[in-house]
């Protein structure tokens, strides 16, 4: 945790109620997002308990799975749930403008310029925490490889028509959700904790309750005195106060009042069905309104100015889904192959870099952090003597002395940027220290193309400035091989073969105390296949 | 990477004719053994059927000479050849060591197009050619570049032979971005050192043999199980005092030995010590190899200002005391100068604390011309790959509240524990064994995750109770 | 261990003191609550309550701080189910995936012998997994080297599996009985220690804390394995064995897991409690965690043992929320999370940091924006200042830049 956190949770425990991380909202927040609060069974591998969905606060509905082993009941679920969620993530499919972007010609090999059709918005999907996004990262999973009547008259059990459409949505928002600084799918839990610094650990923000109870406490009660009503506080029948965010239930909930109820529901009594949706009910409902008015706190900040920059890479990524679903493309297979694995890894290590740059540049509370830990640095620029590049066409460089109370991790020739305006930039390289506070820096680019600079390209005495030793736009790196030229050393393409989906094709283990690495996967993960098996059926299977 | 261990009978593709992997090193003198061991390399490089030959190589055993000599003799053969290095620093003083080995030989330096995007002293030899075009250097029987630089290169006719150096500290997406560009090639680097890590979160890919945030020969040994891997025996940098220590630590299942022996090396001081735990420490350590300057346990900021003061004064009392060194290289013994000293420290600011405090006391009259500024004080990560006649460390544990496994890393303390050529002194706060007791060791595991050894906690004690033996306490 | 006999009696004596005498029983220490040990091996307090076998739910409930912890009945009907739809089959099943895991040929239908290990008691059950360990007698040496694994070679026995088998080990003088769920004989005479946990193995991968968890777990098999064998000489693989639901399905899948960390780890643990003595030998005559006695009393008594306290305990330790209450009350900057003291050197309190920030309740109040004054910063922020003390000035630096940032936000 860097100093400046850890301050800041120091005073918010001294204060008794969360202080702010941030001065602006670093991350977009949909007009209408969908609020999906899922519960799971306890020890079943996603076999969704209930949920409550919806983009209207006051009307969501309510699914309830009130035998949460019957296929039937668990398809009708899912079947309730695309219904829901699909009118939601395919609202903003057809609302497109046109961007410029290049692309390889298939005939000529060469660069062009297309206009490519990018979706005006992306539909924003909101769960109460961590577990809530790998809970919809499961549900995508379990889901996308079902087959309906349709794909295969002779399945089994045929999934409803639809669901293995939400699984495909549920995986592209999941696996967007790993991408840092992304917006279609996030949880609330990260959401606040980025923006507030509670009195309590990390660890305990993951609490929804208690950190809601941090933010805005109730009148009367300190954060430290809510967080721990909303952690332990139990009623009479010894059921919590504040029921967990999900997908998780409460002990004392399964096996004081589910359990019995559940058994009354097999039994055939009377009002059992109602009476378990009405216990789901009462789990969910506290976390749906916690999620709602933590969507509050958050309108309450401005948003940064960077945010929509950001959340056009989320609206690219939307596009792009809706074209491969729109093609007929596959459903994504089970594990990325060599080449998508190291893609993804440079697209979020890109995205890492930028966010941080971003957030930085857009909140002076974040670019604080970056100074104090040497990374950037403020000053008010003291002297500027021109000078010139030599060579045929000698280009300004300038030399600017600054005056800064801050202490950056500069060395010689390390290169520093500035945002100007209209979203220009400019970069410098250190020369020198004159002793402590004060560092020279040569200007070497951002002043035009003449050999007089641009006017207002040249900082003047007096001009505070803040540098960066960070990049503002973090290049990418270079293209990766085609899948099918997947090299030796990554153990060449994909096999095309489907791969059975059906038995687990143990190699066997080589005899080797310490063990190979991926010795004792199956086939099928070292080459995902790219018409996928479904996954077998069996007549006891889970979900 | 620790060196995972590996089944010893992985067969060499080249046939029983080839040499026994692992020459017998007991038997041999060292140079016999290393001298095998390259042998053994070469043939394969040059001759195996293979795809691939890994070579481990621990700390100063040659493997930049290894290099040097491959490169050269590839490039005989008369297919042209490229070099994968992993810094520009690491290019540059490959460029060098081929262009004096072989001043007739013409090498490529590809390099990027950034202001000063290699060493201007690489200007100097006549038969390097520097572009930033891979066009103008195909045609060379050697082009040496990064492997980010080289990422950027296509070809529609891949080189027949690659060497990639630092292997274990390239990440295996960086492999698969440059993978295509050869036939064949040599990995080698050494296992010990720090990994590779990624800024982001990876843990989707565990467990998969391409993890793309895995090392790259890991991946590369995932893939090709049956390569032939080789290992230099002897380390010629460290001394007897060092090698077993090192080797017992970070390299349990690949052990190594020194090239030199109990009185090859010695380092002596003219002036005598003045009985402050800061000459007797340099003296312990100028006698046995190791010295601990035990500070009182505290817990501490990590520029903790007594432990920085205490580096600080051991370098001076290295530098003033006229030092000087003798070893097998030469019969005339070598005045300990300050860029023969290092300083390693796990942290930046730490290394910036030490830098400020040496600054103080360079600017103390006695000992303004000792070049106490001069000396090289950094990190773990950029001491790698780099040798010093003694280095003094500042270790990573040393005040800390809590071990965390940034701080436990076997790498960071192998980096910082290797590095020298006559003596390392370490300077630490007492505590540091309760410390490790106390580190919880609830570490999640990844099915399908190779376990790496020597584990932080094993290797770090056997550091400290090695240490223990050469420890004086720290009074001010 | 390394007590004497006279050594052992009288820490077990101390021990039961501090129980609350003899009559109140140990609780039995489990593989999960030895594997635990491992969570936060720097608390005194949970050492001596665990070591002591002291009813720590109890205590909390008493306390006043009961833990959260429980688990639910659809979770542990489901692990049963799993488990026994594993065993099913006589074993050949559970053979068949180990083998898929070493390499071994798995053996003909009906050729794993499935010993009968019932007995009264735990001692009888612990005898009777011994003689089928040992098969050839009691008396006979075991097998004196583990085998190079994944060779059929040098057995001449078949594959038998034990299903819960009994285990013995002694842990700071008493008797732990442990119960793995399997542990499968190879022919060539050396252990496979199974592990079966009903989350799932879903494309290969499965949730890295709860491998984690059953990898410890296994460990303290393979340590009271270990123990079983004369001469401690077992022929315990370095892998255990991982069967879990595959996918979606119940069907089981497996995972050989590599344990040799978590042996040395555990092992560690397991010696530091012999540090039982001297952490007894702090608490004053007459402490005793009994959760019958009055909660003020024990209080007091808990109070008596320093804890580690840090956010993580609050998953791992029954007394958990009591020790965060203590912490908080007395301001430890731990409670904040352990990585949170990294920079504060030797500030312990958030008082004390605050108050080295120029936050502290003599500056106003922690909340007030206009920061430190410039004459403090600028006497704590000069080069001396900070190398005299390089947390405090940094806290001061990190004071002023949030409050300038704070502030011009504001304007």
């Amino acid at each position: 945790m860097s100093l400046m956190s850890a301050l800041a949770r120091m005073e918010a425990a001294a204060a008794g109620r969360a202080r702010p991380r941030a001065t602006v909202r670093h991350r977009h927040l949909a007009e209408h997002p969908l609020v999906l609060v899922p519960l799971t069974t306890a020890g079943e591998a996603g076999a969704p308990l209930g949920a409550l969905a919806g983009t209207d606060r006051a009307a969501p509905e309510l699914l309830v799975v009130p035998q949460p082993r019957d296929r039937d009941q668990r398809w009708a679920f899912l079947a309730r749930l695309a219904g829901v969620l699909l009118p939601h993530l395919e609202s903003a499919l057809d609302d497109v403008e046109f961007e410029e972007r290049k692309e390889t010609d298939p005939e000529t090999g060469k660069k062009v310029t297309v206009q490519a059709e990018l979706c005006v918005d992306a539909p924003q999907l909101l769960v109460p925490n961590g577990p809530g996004v790998e809970f919809v990262r499961l549900l995508g999973r379990s889901m996308r490889f079902r087959r309906t009547a349709e794909d295969d008259p002779d399945a089994a059990y045929p999934a409803p028509p639809r669901v293995p459409l939400l699984g495909r949505w549920l995986t592209q928002y999941g696996e967007r959700a790993r991408v840092p600084g992304s917006c279609l799918l996030t949880s609330m839990t990260e959401l606040l904790s980025r923006h507030w610094a509670t009195g309590q650990s990390a660890l305990e923000d993951q609490h929804l309750g208690a950190l809601l109870a941090w933010i805005d406490p109730p009148e009367g009660l300190t954060g430290a005195e809510a967080a721990l009503r909303a952690e332990t506080g139990r009623d009479a029948g010894g059921q919590l106060l504040c029921p967990p965010a999900g997908p998780a239930t409460d002990p004392a909930f399964d096996n004081k009042l589910l359990a019995p109820a559940v058994a009354r529901f097999d039994a055939g009594v009377h009002g059992a069905e109602e009476e378990v949706r009405t216990l789901i009910e009462s789990q969910l409902r506290p976390t749906w309104e916690a999620v709602w008015r933590g969507v509050d706190l958050l309108r309450g900040l401005p948003e940064g100015e960077r945010v929509a920059e950001r959340f056009k890479r989320d609206r690219w990524s939307y596009t792009g889904h809706r074209d491969r679903v729109r093609s007929g493309e596959p459903p994504q297979p089970r594990l990325d192959d060599a080449v998508t694995a190291a893609a993804k890894l440079a697209a979020r290590e890109q995205a890492q870099a930028r966010l941080e740059a971003q957030e930085a540049l857009d909140d002076p509370l974040v670019m604080a952090e970056r100074r104090l830990a040497g990374e950037a640095f403020e000053g008010e620029v003291v002297e500027v003597e021109m000078a010139w590049s030599e060579g045929k066409r000698p280009m300004p460089r300038p030399l600017v002395t600054l005056r800064t109370t801050d202490r950056p991790h500069l060395s010689e020739g390390g290169k520093v940027h500035r945002a100007m305006d209209e979203g220009a930039r400019q970069s410098a390289e250190f020369v020198d220290g004159h002793g402590p506070g004060t560092l020279t820096l040569r200007l070497t680019n951002g002043m035009g193309r003449s050999k007089e600079p641009a006017p207002g390209t040249v900082p003047e005495k007096g001009d505070r400035l803040c540098w960066t030793l960070f990049e503002h736009s973090p290049r990418g790196g270079p293209g990766l091989p085609d899948v099918e030229d997947t090299p030796w050393t990554h153990g060449g393409p994909p096999s095309e073969s489907p791969a059975a989906a059906s038995v687990p094709a143990q190699t066997p283990g080589l005899p080797d105390p310490g063990g190979t690495v991926g010795s004792e996967r199956p086939v099928e993960e070292r080459t995902p296949a790219p018409l996928p098996l479904p996954d077998p059926v069996t007549s006891e299977d889970l979900l | 990477m620790s060196a995972p261990p590996r089944p010893a009978g992985t067969a060499s593709a080249s046939g029983p004719a080839a040499p026994s992997r692992y020459p017998s090193a007991e038997a041999a003198s060292p140079a016999e053994a290393a001298a095998g061991a390259t042998e053994a390399i070469l043939h394969d490089a040059l001759h195996s059927a293979s795809r691939g030959v890994v070579v481990d190589s621990p700390p100063g055993a040659g493997k930049s000479t290894l290099v040097v000599r491959a490169a050269r003799e590839l490039a005989a053969t008369g297919r042209p050849l490229i070099v994968i290095a992993q810094t520009n620093a690491q290019v540059d003083d490959l460029v060098g060591r081929l262009a004096d080995a072989d001043p007739e030989l013409p090498v490529g330096r590809l390099h990027s197009s950034e202001p000063r995007p290699y060493d201007p002293a690489l200007d100097e030899y006549a038969a390097v050619v520097t572009s930033a075009k891979i066009a103008d250097l195909r045609e060379l029987p050697v082009v040496v570049s990064t492997a980010a630089k080289w990422s950027w290169v296509k070809t529609e006719t891949p080189w027949p032979h690659a060497i990639v150096d630092e292997a274990y500290q390239m990440r295996s997406d960086a492999l698969l971005a440059v993978a295509g560009l050869f036939e064949k090639a040599l990995f080698v680097g050494d296992p010990g050192q720090l990994d590779p890590f990624s800024q982001v979160g990876a843990e989707q890919w565990a467990g998969l043999t391409y993890d793309p945030s895995a090392s790259a020969v890991t991946t590369l040994l995932s893939h090709n199980p049956g390569l032939p891997q080789h290992r230099l025996p002897v380390s010629w940098r460290l001394p007897s005092s060092a090698a077993p220590l090192v080797s017992a630590a970070f390299y349990p299942y690949t052990p190594f030995r020194s090239g030199t022996g109990p009185g090859d090396r010695s380092l002596t001081f003219g002036a005598p010590s003045d009985g402050t735990p800061v000459d007797r420490v340099v003296d312990e350590a100028a006698a046995s190899g190791w010295g601990l300057l035990e500070l009182p346990s505290r817990t501490t900021p990590r520029t903790d200002p007594e432990a920085v003061d205490a580096v600080a004064q051991v370098v001076r009392s290295l530098l003033t005391r006229r030092g000087a060194t003798t070893d097998e290289r030469s019969d005339a013994s070598a005045p300990l100068t300050a860029d023969r000293v290092a300083v390693g420290t796990a942290h930046r600011d730490q290394a910036a604390a030490v830098r400020a405090a040496l600054a103080a006391l360079a600017a103390d009259e006695d000992t303004a011309d000792a070049g106490l500024t001069a000396v090289a004080v950094d990190t773990a990560n950029r001491l790698q790959g780099r040798e010093f006649d003694v280095t003094v460390v500042l270790h990573p544990l040393s005040g800390r509240p809590d071990a965390t496994a940034f701080h436990l890393e076997t790498g960071r303390l192998c980096v910082l524990a290797s590095r020298h050529r006559h003596a390392c002194i370490v300077v630490c706060r007492a505590g540091v064994p309760e410390l490790l007791d106390e580190h919880p060791s609830t570490e999640p595991v990844q099915l399908g995750v190779t376990v790496k050894f020597p584990d932080g906690w094993e290797a770090n004690h056997a550091v400290l109770s090695h240490l223990a033996a050469h420890a004086v306490p720290w009074e001010r | 261990m390394t007590h004497t006999e006279g050594s052992t009696a009288a820490l077990r004596r101390r021990l039961a003191e501090l129980r609350g005498g003899p009559e109140v029983l140990p609780r039995p220490l489990d593989a999960r609550a030895l594997a635990a040990l491992a969570a936060n091996p720097g608390c005194r307090r949970r050492a001596l309550l665990d070591g002591a076998g002291v009813d720590k739910a109890a205590l909390a409930q008493a306390l006043g701080a009961p833990a959260p912890f429980g688990q639910s009945q659809f979770a542990f009907a489901r692990g049963n189910s799993f488990e026994a739809k594993v065993k099913a089959d006589g074993g050949a099943e559970l053979i068949r995936l180990l083998c898929a895991s070493t390499g071994e040929t798995p053996p003909e239908p009906g050729a794993v012998t499935v010993p009968d290990l019932s007995a009264d008691g735990p001692a009888g059950r612990t005898a009777r997994t011994r003689a089928a360990l040992f098969p050839s007698a009691a008396s006979q040496d075991p097998p004196a080297a583990p085998p190079v694994e994944g060779t059929d070679e040098g057995g001449t026995g078949g594959w038998s599996l034990l299903y819960h088998p009994m285990l013995a080990l002694d842990v700071a003088g008493s008797t732990a009985y442990l119960e793995p769920d399997a542990i499968a004989v190879h022919p060539d005479g050396s252990w496979t220690v199974v592990e079966i946990k009903s989350f799932p193995i879903l494309d290969g991968s499965a949730d890295a804390a709860k491998v984690g968890a059953a990898a410890r777990q296994a460990a303290v098999y393979a340590l009271a394995l270990e123990e079983a064998a004369p001469g401690g000489q077992a022929p315990v693989r370095e892998r255990a064995l991982l069967v879990c639901p595959r996918d979606f399905t119940n069907l089981p899948t497996a995972h050989g897991v590599d344990i040799r960390k978590q042996r040395a780890t555990t092992r560690r643990q397991l010696a530091r409690l012999t540090r039982l003595e001297e952490i007894a030998a702090e608490v004053p005559e007459g402490t005793v965690f009994d959760p019958s006695r009055p909660a003020g009393q024990l209080s007091s008594a808990v109070e008596s043992v320093p804890a580690a306290y840090a956010p993580e305990c609050l998953s791992s330790c029954e007394l958990a929320f009591h020790c965060r209450e203590r912490a908080r009350a007395a301001g430890a900057v731990e409670s904040l999370g352990r990585s949170i003291r990294g920079e504060l050197g030797g500030f312990t309190t958030i008082g004390a940091v605050l108050e080295a920030a120029g936050l502290g309740p003599d500056s106003e109040s922690g909340t007030r924006s206009d920061g430190p004054s410039q004459q403090s910063v600028d006497r704590a922020e000069d080069e001396d200042g900070e190398r005299a003390d390089p947390a405090g000035s940094a806290l001061r630096r990190a004071a002023r830049l949030r409050s300038e940032a704070l502030g011009e936000a504001m304007c």
